[in-house]
């Protein structure tokens, strides 16, 4: 009688990708191709206006050059990257748990002040940096669960999965094209000329105004697709499903803040500062991701896209697309990690997945290619950023002049 | 521990989104929510190729039977593999697995793993263990085979004077033989431990194709339980030799030993290249053969299966599926890979032979 025993994958010569050189001569030979809904060539219906001087071949070859840049970083990707987001997160939790202690006793003011305002830049750096990257997928390649897309949950009300369906998929895949992206404006604001003006519409400048220190919450709402919804494009079940997710998380996020740690700090009488601790720190985080945000597609120089322009649209029209539908914002390395790297809103549009930490060195690289082809390249400082994005705000809350 | 799971509960509401031991990891990196780790606590060099690396595993960790193996997930260059490695150490004691280095994962096991480093870890398993009865037993060898039947006699054979252990290890020199010192002591302190060492470089290869060799070494071997742990090809020569031998034994009537083998099988071996392969579906009982440049997204929507999909460009991280074994390639970059347990980007990965995927 026999008996045995398997031990599964003892041997590491089944790691193809860095055994034999025939396997990778073989490779070499076959021309790499990129899958995807895109085309290679050709070109869309009608290319958007700012692009409208580049050829076929032209938009081809920015696209294999925008390629090159990407296939660098994948090469460069290692270790490195890796400690870099496991300090972050190191960092991130310090500053969480040091920002909470100290609200526990900030009946003392400078306890206060200072415990706001870890925590404010706690989660900051949790909603910027580490949430919406990590969700992006942009540290899936180290394969380990705790950083990875599909388990990570983050310091926001809306559940991380939900988000992931309207951003990554929804709002990345069809980056301002107006009637797909939904991101302009959120289904609240009028964020493009195109878009029909209503009365409401008058109300535009208030409603960003209520919307920015309560962002978490409204970006939870816009999660649920009440419009697709309502026009028949998302069914009760699938609706039920996402209001229980976030009945859940949104119970424990408010017992956090606002029950669990008022209640600790009760020990020490400091209930009430406590609280109004965490309120101010949520929402300082709120108006900043919501100015940070705005600041990536609506600044002027920005372009928004019609169904006609992505119809038939190739790789490198996609790239063209995402370039000047998005904006920077310039500043100090401290302004870009604060914004979660989202200052390099173009890079990030061009490789959503690529890691954060890397944004910074392609962008040179990225401008000079727009500068190259003719294409606009919007970036700026902050404040500026800001002003104009508010300005279109007030723009588009009237009706437009009849020619 | 009822109360300190209450304790956790109660801290979860100040913590949540993460877990407790999330925040304890920034004290100790053993703490994690999610996978259990162990640090690295000694590592003795065995031979020149080889280690012995000892660890204090997190909570979650089950002490190991002898023979037993763990997979350990080691960082190469920031990306995680899992490999499996036997269990070195007695059982009762702390673990430590014994790494032979054979390739990129064991090589950086082996040169470049220093106390305070964090492994990951998987709970022991395997069947490869001591009988439950004290029976005579013969240990059958073959270079890094040694590791789990070491551990079967630093448990056994100090311990249980009644026990009767031969052990007949193969390696190509002496210079190349794991654990050859405390062999030589233990065989020296307990006169129920018998150690021969048999070196392919200068008597070739241990021949399993008659009876002769072992009959020499260990003339009672048919009444012994035997064991044997090697490669591929050492195993089938002794599997053969025992059937061959129940065969007879069976014709005279006569009651055979048994023969408990482990095998380091690798499960699918990937296609080269671009040939594509069988994807089984395994959850959705389906097989569908597919091309080397056709996106695994495709294949399985073609095939009617209901695929988790995004931007179907390699973006978005929606249609993530693990794999549950062979090798994928991925179509961006041409890399050909996949471990058990990997999540796929299935809509940017093709089949390179034969894949199976856990949907």
């Amino acid at each position: 009688m026999t008996i045995v025993s398997n031990k599964p994958d003892l041997s590491d010569a089944d790691t193809p990708a860095t055994s034999g050189s025939a396997d990778t001569a073989k490779v070499v030979t076959v021309a790499k191709t990129r899958p995807g809904a895109l085309a290679e060539t050709g070109s869309p219906l009608l290319r958007p206006p700012a692009a409208a001087h580049l050829s076929d071949e032209q938009v081809a070859e920015l696209g294999r050059e925008l390629d090159a840049i990407k296939d660098d970083i994948l090469a460069k990707r290692g270790s490195a990257d890796a400690a870099y987001i496991r300090r972050m997160i190191k960092i991130q939790r310090g500053l969480e748990l040091s920002g909470r202690a100290l609200l526990l006793v900030s009946k003392k003011k400078p306890a206060w002040f200072a415990g706001t305002a870890l925590l404010s830049f706690a989660k900051i750096l949790e909603n910027m940096e580490l949430g919406h990257n990590i969700l992006h997928g942009q540290w899936d390649w180290m394969r380990d669960p705790d950083i990875h897309s599909t388990t990570w949950e983050w310091d926001f009300v809306t559940p991380a999965r939900s988000w992931q369906h309207t951003h990554n998929d929804l709002h990345h895949r069809w980056t301002n094209v107006v009637g797909k992206d939904n991101d302009i404006g959120y289904n609240l604001l009028r964020m493009d000329p195109d878009q029909k003006w209503t009365p409401f519409n008058l109300g535009n400048p208030l409603y960003n105004a209520l919307l920015a220190p309560v962002f978490e919450w409204g970006i939870a709402i816009y999660d649920l697709e009440l419009v697709d919804y309502k026009e028949g494009r998302k069914s009760k079940e699938a609706l039920t499903k996402d209001l229980k997710a976030l009945g859940r998380k949104a119970l424990t996020q408010f017992t956090k803040d606002y029950a669990a740690t008022p209640a600790v700090a009760m020990l020490t009488g400091s209930g009430k500062q406590a609280l109004y601790g965490t309120l101010t720190a949520n929402a300082v985080r709120n108006v900043w991701a919501h100015a940070v945000i705005f600041c990536g597609h609506f600044p002027e120089g920005t372009d928004t896209f019609t169904e006609e322009m992505v119809e038939g649209e190739t790789r490198g029209d996609w790239y063209v697309r995402q370039m000047i539908g998005s904006a920077n914002i310039s500043g100090s390395k401290f302004m870009h990690l604060m914004t979660g790297n989202l200052s390099h809103q173009i890079e990030h549009h061009l490789f959503p997945d690529l890691p954060s930490n890397r944004y910074a060195e392609v962008q040179p690289k990225v401008q000079e290619i727009c500068k190259r082809y003719g294409l606009p390249y919007t970036t700026g400082p902050l404040l500026k950023q800001v002003g104009s994005t508010w300005a279109k705000i007030f723009k588009l809350a009237l009706p437009p002049k009849k020619a | 521990m009822i109360r300190l799971r209450k304790l956790a509960r109660a801290a979860s509401l100040l913590t949540t989104p993460l877990a407790p031991e999330d925040i304890l990891s920034l004290f100790n990196p053993v703490f994690s929510a999610r996978q259990l780790r162990g640090v690295v606590t000694r590592v003795v060099p065995e031979t020149a190729d080889s280690a012995t690396i000892f660890f204090r595993p997190g909570r979650g960790w089950q002490a190991h039977l002898a023979g037993q193996w763990a997979r350990i997930g080691v960082e190469l260059d920031g990306v995680r593999h899992w490999r499996s490695y036997s269990l070195s150490a007695p059982a009762g004691q702390d673990p430590a697995i014994t790494v032979t280095d054979m390739g990129a994962v064991s090589g950086a096991l082996v040169r470049g793993t220093k106390p305070g480093d964090v492994l990951f870890l998987a709970p022991p398993q395997g069947d490869f263990v001591l009988p439950e009865h004290p029976r005579p037993l013969l240990m059958l060898t073959a270079g890094s085979g040694i590791t789990p039947v070491m551990s079967m006699i630093r448990t056994l054979v100090p311990h249980r004077p009644d026990s009767d252990v031969v052990l007949i290890h193969t390696a190509r020199t002496a210079a190349d033989t794991i654990f050859r010192e405390e062999l030589a002591e233990l065989a020296d302190q307990f006169p129920n431990l018998r150690v021969t060492h048999w070196f392919t470089g200068e008597s070739g290869r241990l021949d399993f194709t008659s009876a002769a060799d072992l009959d020499r070494l260990c003339p009672d071997w048919r009444q012994r339980a035997a064991y044997a742990c090697g490669p591929e090809g050492y195993l089938n020569d002794a599997e053969a030799l025992w059937e061959a031998e129940a065969e007879d034994a069976q014709q005279a009537a006569a009651s055979s030993g048994t023969l408990t083998i482990e095998r380091f099988s690798t499960s699918l071996a990937g296609g080269a290249g671009h040939d594509g392969g069988l994807v089984t579906f395994e959850a959705s009982d389906r097989e569908v053969e597919a091309d080397g440049d056709t996106p695994l997204l495709d294949v399985g929507e073609d095939a009617g299966i209901l695929m988790p999909s995004g931007c179907r460009m390699g973006i978005c991280h929606s249609c993530l599926i693990p794999l549950r074994a062979g090798h994928v390639r991925d179509l961006r970059t041409n890399e050909v890979h996949g471990e058990p347990g990997q999540l796929i980007q299935t809509c940017v990965s093709a089949a390179a032979g034969p894949v199976n995927l856990d949907l």
